[in-house]
């Protein structure tokens, strides 16, 4: 074990975790400016973990208690490993060479499994029928995000994700494929937020319809590891955005000679500044201007229209680089 | 064989409930097979309070019958007064009311739409709707010193009179309302996502809506030409043609669904601006009081026998007190109110079956439920479900209240 991979299992976490709800505490707050009030300050969803945390743990008298207990710790680990995979702007990708875009799409799924069979296991109907809506819902979006994937794979021939990110993709496209990636972009878009749970695809987690379904029963340290896990996946769903569409440095841009920790800093904060743009767009604009889907037409966006676009996108690649 | 189907309980407490009700629900997937709406859980014995107390005081008791209906239950209190007792207000005050009458239903309208659009998760909406309402609400503070509870009639009349800046006021927030009125318009009544969500949603066809007595804009949205303001007027309203607003007046066809629902309301809010500039154009000089003495008015109450009922249009639908004085005590006899909202709760049982469980908040809500207004009665029941009577509920908590002094030693 060398100090690199102590570094690794012991930072990233803490850095995902800490990111994750950074970004969490200024969605809120650019959402409240949008809506006209002024909102919680950035560091309240540390505070809300805090409290979770002090908080007491119920289980309910008829959940699977073990199976209930678990979830949150898997989907919390499904969430830490998912960092490990991605490259963060310059730094290369600590599991670099075990795993690639697939095993990405696996995390992310077992992530969202985790919560449905915690909501399964808990026992209360509020909690099954809102773990049946993210069964229905995984089935919808994972299909767009499957063709999103094999696009990029048709046009690096590869799944890893630091290919990827070496050279960015716009690049190495010509027009054709070039109108083909942005409609994979366009539809990776509109996965996002049925990836993440936020409105307008917060179905299974609807308030006013089943009490906040699969979390209904959860409370105390289950739910503030279901919080932790939801905020780091939001930072790393986004960090897969950029890298697969805005790999761009700051240094291939403008042909800076940076070198060392300036370099370091310099590329961080950009790569950070792009997450948030990622963030901001694809989460919070949306969230906060729509209304919630019922299951039904959520279903139906997925299957045929993203699809349409999903599909169209990967034939204009397939065009191209055959 | 697996079991198929779930059982929903939504309520007493539930997120899409504001007061508490229970619907019993019974799911299949997504769909509800079974459904059965309880209520009882918010009596609070108000009319019997009312028949204790003068009518002075009992006038100001159902002013917190409902918290929105602030000013609905006080004018059907004081219309069914005034008919018992052969009381008329002063012209000046008959067209005083319909103004606070008309801004409370501006109100209740705008906040009925937020929570719609917060029941189908569109809090954005939610937070833009409501500050608009603030200018409404700001002008009712500036009239009668309240944002809700405005203690503004009388048996008689009203107690505040409309000066010059009231006015200035009224006549600014009309121009304000008309702009934000066509916002609204554009915002739901274009909106994709909106109509995806409440189209064909609590449908109720117009035979099905008589047959379940629904009242105010449920019925209306349903194509029912109803309308306390048109067809019993009173006060001012009866110098100026108030029609009842239904969709196929502004769309040409009705379906009778929260869409509807939602449109009806929008454009009263208009019908009521219209009105509240009538009466402001219009408004005679005089008195404001009948009787400004109250001593000589209990009085007068102490003296007279009858009974009347009053009604008035809430912005949820008719509103209807019945009033008995029977001439030996200051305060009614016999005081009845029939809240909105007991009729329209018929229709959730309706709307409710064969619907979707994310269809639960918008069928509950588009009728903008009062709970606390509906409760006229509490029922205690025995184990076995025989109904217990009064005299024997009274004669257990007689008893019990004699053993607990004996266990505490209460000394007499």
């Amino acid at each position: 074990m060398t100090p690199e991979t102590i570094f690794y299992a012991v930072g990233m976490p803490i850095i995902g975790v800490f990111l994750g709800l950074v970004y969490k505490g200024i969605d809120r707050r650019v959402s409240a400016r949008m809506t006209s009030r002024i909102g919680p300050p950035i560091r309240q969803p540390f505070w809300d973990v805090g409290k979770l945390l002090l908080k007491e743990t119920i289980v309910p008298a008829n959940a699977v208690k073990w199976i209930f207990n678990a979830m949150p710790i898997l989907a919390l680990a499904s969430s830490m490993t998912l960092l490990l995979y991605i490259p963060f702007g310059i730094i290369k990708a600590p599991l670099e060479g075990y795993g690639d875009l697939v095993v990405i799409l696996y995390l992310l799924t077992l992530q969202a499994l985790a919560m449905a069979i915690g909501g399964f296991a808990s026992g209360s109907p509020f909690s099954s029928v809102g773990a049946q809506r993210e069964m229905v819902l995984m089935m919808s979006y994972e299909m767009p995000f499957a063709i999103v994937i094999t696009g990029f794979a048709l046009i690096y021939k590869s799944f890893s994700l630091s290919t990827i990110a070496s050279t960015p993709v716009w690049t190495i496209v010509g027009p054709l494929g070039g109108i083909g990636v942005f409609l994979l972009l366009i539809a990776f878009l509109l996965v996002t937020p049925a990836e993440l749970a936020k409105l307008p695809f917060d179905i299974a987690e609807a308030e006013t319809e089943i009490a906040e379904g699969m979390l209904a029963e959860y409370s105390g340290r289950n739910l503030a590891l279901f919080y932790l896990s939801d905020a780091v996946r939001g930072f790393a769903m986004m960090a897969i955005e950029v890298v697969l569409f805005i790999p761009f440095t700051l240094s291939y841009l403008f042909g800076l000679n940076l070198s060392g920790a300036t370099l370091y800093i310099v590329e961080g904060l950009w790569f950070l500044f792009k997450v948030l743009l990622f963030y901001v767009s694809a989460v919070t604009l949306v969230r906060t201007s729509f209304a919630r889907f019922r299951i039904e037409q959520a279903s139906r966006l997925f299957w045929v229209y993203v699809n349409i676009i999903g599909l169209l996108g990967l034939l204009l690649i397939w065009l191209e680089v055959m | 064989m697996a079991k198929t189907t779930y059982y929903v309980p939504i309520g007493p407490i539930h997120p899409a409930l504001k007061e508490p009700i229970r619907v019993e629900a019974e799911v299949e997937g997504e769909k509800i097979v079974k459904v059965d709406v309880k209520r009882g859980f918010a009596h609070r014995g108000i009319e019997y309070m009312g028949m204790k107390r003068n009518a002075i005081q009992t006038l100001y008791l159902s002013e917190r019958i409902c918290g929105i209906c602030s000013i609905s239950h006080p004018y059907a209190f004081v219309i069914g007064s005034e008919k018992a007792l052969g009381i008329e207000a002063p012209p000046r005050a008959q067209y005083i009311r319909p103004i606070i009458a008309e801004l409370e239903r501006i109100h209740s309208h705008i906040l009925w739409i937020g929570v719609i659009a917060h029941e189908i998760g569109f809090d954005s909406l939610l937070f833009w709707t409501w500050k608009g309402r603030e200018k409404v609400l700001d002008v009712l503070e500036l009239i009668t010193g309240n944002r809700i509870n405005y203690a503004m009639y009388m048996i008689g009349g009203v107690r505040r009179d409309l000066k010059e800046s009231h006015i200035k006021a009224l006549r600014d927030m009309i121009t304000y309302y008309w702009e934000f009125t066509e916002h609204m318009k554009e915002v739901f009544l274009s909106d994709p996502v909106y109509k995806a969500r409440t189209r064909g949603v609590a449908q109720v066809p117009k035979d099905m809506a008589l047959k379940l007595n629904l009242v105010g804009p449920t019925a209306r949205a349903a194509g029912l030409r109803m309308d306390i303001r048109q067809d019993i007027p009173f006060d001012a309203y009866a110098d100026m043609d108030v029609k009842a607003v239904v969709p196929q007046d502004i769309v040409g066809e009705v379906r009778g669904d929260a869409y509807d629902a939602t449109m009806v309301r929008i454009y009263e809010i208009e019908q009521s601006l219209d009105i509240i500039e009538y009466c402001i154009d219009n408004l005679p000089e005089g008195r404001i009081l009948a009787i400004p003495n109250y001593i000589a008015l209990l009085n007068k109450i102490k003296k007279t026998a009858g009974e009347a009922i009053g009604a008035h249009e809430a912005p949820r639908g008719e509103v209807v007190h019945y009033l008995k004085y029977d001439g030996t005590r200051d305060g009614p006899s016999v005081w009845k109110v029939v809240a909105p909202s007991y009729n329209n709760i018929n229709s959730w049982g309706y709307c409710l079956l064969g619907a979707e469980v994310a269809d639960i908040p918008v069928v509950v809500a588009y009728i903008d439920p009062c709970l606390c207004c509906n409760d006229r009665v509490a029922v205690v029941r025995d184990s076995t479900g025989k109904m217990l009577d009064y005299s024997f509920i009274h004669k257990k908590a007689v008893e019990k209240t004699r053993a607990l002094e004996k266990e505490l030693g209460v000394r007499k």
